[in-house]
């Protein structure tokens, strides 16, 4: 009992712990990322002793410091308590969400077989789905709270843009869930393990790369990142919903953008990229096409498969980075074209033509 | 489900419900509200019902009530006017609720005694509640119902078009 | 344990707070939120009623209500928006030109 307790709250120490530093790394491959693409040089001010670390200090360091110490600021008017819960309201759905995130197989030690998923829910895919549907609360409470125009505009915006995008992104999940026949995300995950005609990973993306695309664009939409940052759009509404934060609650909302980043790349690699999955890697070690066998200790093939999680959901928060300063922003009108005249009914299409592939190749 | 868990997490739906009706400011009400189904929807997980304590949340949490919060702050409502001016009103349908709570409460408690079925603390197999034993029923004994329902949900969406479409010209 | 009796007197308070909010407010959204409150108090009923039983059709039913509950709140709600545009208010005593 005690050590079952154990086991679930070091699985979310480890979750929480890798989340929350990646969310600041992240604002630093932004912050970098930009410069260069930018030619400019960048965050390097701040130094630790002359240790910069090429600009990480700054983001890691003297910008938490700066937003903890700066003064908390309630516009007169706004609804205090709302004011307050929002940005927790904000950042909490997506941090619970990792829960159902299958970072690795089992682990085996001794006697006793540990799942690497925080929960193990039949429903998972649901679970994701339900709790990415929660974040939009944070934005319009945000919004509405501050008693500002333009935070009220950012937040009916971002409500109005969240729910449009919802559809295409449940509807790609929808023929996922046909593709894999299950609704576990562990499940999915080892289904993915598997090899097409001997040699070829089956990664969902084999499968579906229709709905790889529109869950692409879909969760680029719900994170509210450019091209569809129309909830905050600083041209237009100053900053958005968020408009009248400062201090703690605005680097609340500062860190949920990022946390969303690393939810949605999570999403899109337990869904398309094959999880942990490691190609030829099984429970026993590599197996290459062709009978070459390599015999790798458990631990080590657990350890390989937690990193290539990692490295996988790394790199799609990377590539969401690079599509942010590489696109220029939708007009509100085109953003609603694109969800409900462009990625729905290709949507339904996707998940007709699934079903029908699978009535044709069942016997 | 031990009553430790059950009768704080009554009394707070309870709470929060009151509140939907009690607040003054509509969306302050849209959020007790909000809260009042999540928590409902966590007495669906206890009570083996996980697939629709999912969809309570996806669909009541995450678009119905987003819904009405959009609608809110769309047209700007402003706050009700207070209950102290429709006394009467108030006094009158209370009277009537607490009369219709008690009398469907007694025979609960006093009267016929435990409920018939095989009660809460029969053991139910992974399968009860789950996505195929759900999926399987809906798509075996209730088509015909499910077959209407997808007809009635064109018809709101083409009445909702309808309606909220400005006339043009 | 707690026995099924428990949630069903849960959900006749839930049902009649949700009734009574309907008589009592005055404002159309929240009067509409009331009745969500009722179709929950319904799905609470039916969802223990499934447990209790060991059958699923409970459960199928309340997807029903849910689907139900969805359309009507597209149409409500956009038969409210009509309404606020042609008399810019949302006081079920203020709209009533039908009212003998």
């Amino acid at each position: 009992m005690l050590i079952d307790v154990t086991i679930i709250v070091i699985k979310v120490l480890a979750v929480i712990g890798l989340v929350m530093p990646l969310a600041g790394i992240l604002g630093w491959i932004e912050r970098k990322g930009s410069a260069l693409i930018h030619d400019r040089v960048g965050a390097n001010r701040a130094s630790i002793l002359g240790f910069s670390g090429a600009g990480l200090v700054n983001t890691m360091v003297a910008d938490p410091i700066k937003f903890i110490t700066k003064e908390d600021i309630i516009p007169r008017g706004a609804d205090r308590l709302l004011h307050t819960l929002a940005p927790c309201i904000n950042l909490l759905p997506v941090l619970i969400a990792f829960a159902v995130l299958p970072f690795g197989d089992v682990l085996i030690v001794g006697d006793r077989e540990i799942n690497l998923q925080v929960a193990p829910l039949g429903v998972g895919v649901m679970y994701l789905l339900a709790m990415m549907s929660l974040g939009v609360y944070g934005v319009v409470l945000g919004g509405w709270a501050s008693n500002n125009r333009w935070a009220l505009l950012g937040g009916i915006r971002g409500s109005a843009q969240m729910i449009s995008y919802e559809l295409p992104m449940g509807l790609a999940i929808v023929s996922m869930i046909l593709t894999y026949n299950t609704l576990d995300l562990q499940e999915m995950a080892r289904a993915q393990g598997e090899l097409l005609w001997g040699w070829l990973p089956a990664w969902g993306i084999l499968y579906q790369p229709v709905a790889f695309v529109i869950f692409l664009i879909a969760g680029i939409a719900e994170s509210k990142r450019i091209p569809f940052d129309l909830p905050e759009s600083e041209s237009e509404l100053i900053s958005g919903y968020f408009t009248e934060y400062s201090g703690v609650k605005h680097l609340m909302f500062f860190m949920t953008d990022f946390v969303e980043v690393i939810i949605v790349s999570g999403m899109i690699t337990t869904l398309f990229f094959g999880g942990w999955q490691v190609p030829y890697l099984s429970a026993t070690g590599f197996e290459f096409p062709g009978d070459t066998a390599i015999a790798l200790p458990h631990l080590l093939v657990v350890v390989l498969q937690i990193a290539a999680f990692t490295i996988k959901t790394v790199f799609f928060c990377w590539f969401q980075i690079m599509i942010r300063w590489t696109v220029p922003r939708f007009r509100y009108d085109q953003l609603m074209q694109l969800g409900w005249l462009g990625l729905l009914p290709l949507g339904f299409v996707n998940i007709i033509a699934t079903a029908l592939m699978i009535l044709a190749t069942q016997d | 489900m031990s009553p430790y868990v059950f009768f704080p997490l009554a009394a707070t739906i309870i709470a929060f419900a009151l509140g939907v009706v009690l607040n003054r400011h509509p969306i302050r009400s849209a959020l007790c509200l909000a809260v009042t189904l999540f928590l409902l929807a966590v007495v669906f997980v206890f009570l083996d019902a996980h697939l629709v304590a999912a969809l309570q949340i996806i669909v009541y949490a995450g678009a119905i009530l987003v819904l009405f919060l959009f609608v809110i702050m769309l047209l700007n409502l402003e706050a009700d006017v207070p209950l102290k001016r429709r006394r009467n009103m108030t006094l009158a349908a209370s009277t009537v609720g607490v009369i219709f709570a008690a009398a469907t409460l007694r025979p609960l408690f006093f009267g016929a005694g435990e409920l018939p079925g095989i009660g809460l603390e029969a053991p139910v197999d992974a399968a009860f509640g789950s996505a195929e034993a759900i999926g399987h029923r809906l798509f075996t004994h209730f088509v015909l119902p499910f077959e209407i329902t997808s007809v009635l949900l064109l018809v709101a969406v083409l009445g909702a078009v309808v309606l909220a479409k400005k006339r043009m010209g | 344990m707690v026995p099924a009796t428990y949630f069903i007197a849960l959900s006749v308070i839930l049902f009649v707070i949700g009734a009574v909010g309907f008589l009592v407010r005055r404002n159309l959204i929240v009067m509409f939120m009331s009745i969500e409150l009722m179709l929950n108090a319904a799905n609470l009923a039916f969802v223990t009623f499934a447990r209790q039983q060991l059958n699923l059709d409970g459960q199928v039913i309340v997807f029903f209500v849910m689907t139900v509950a969805a359309a009507e709140v597209a149409v409500g709600l956009a038969i409210i928006i009509a309404l606020f545009r042609h008399r810019e208010t949302l006081n079920a005593d203020e709209v009533r030109m039908l009212r003998w």
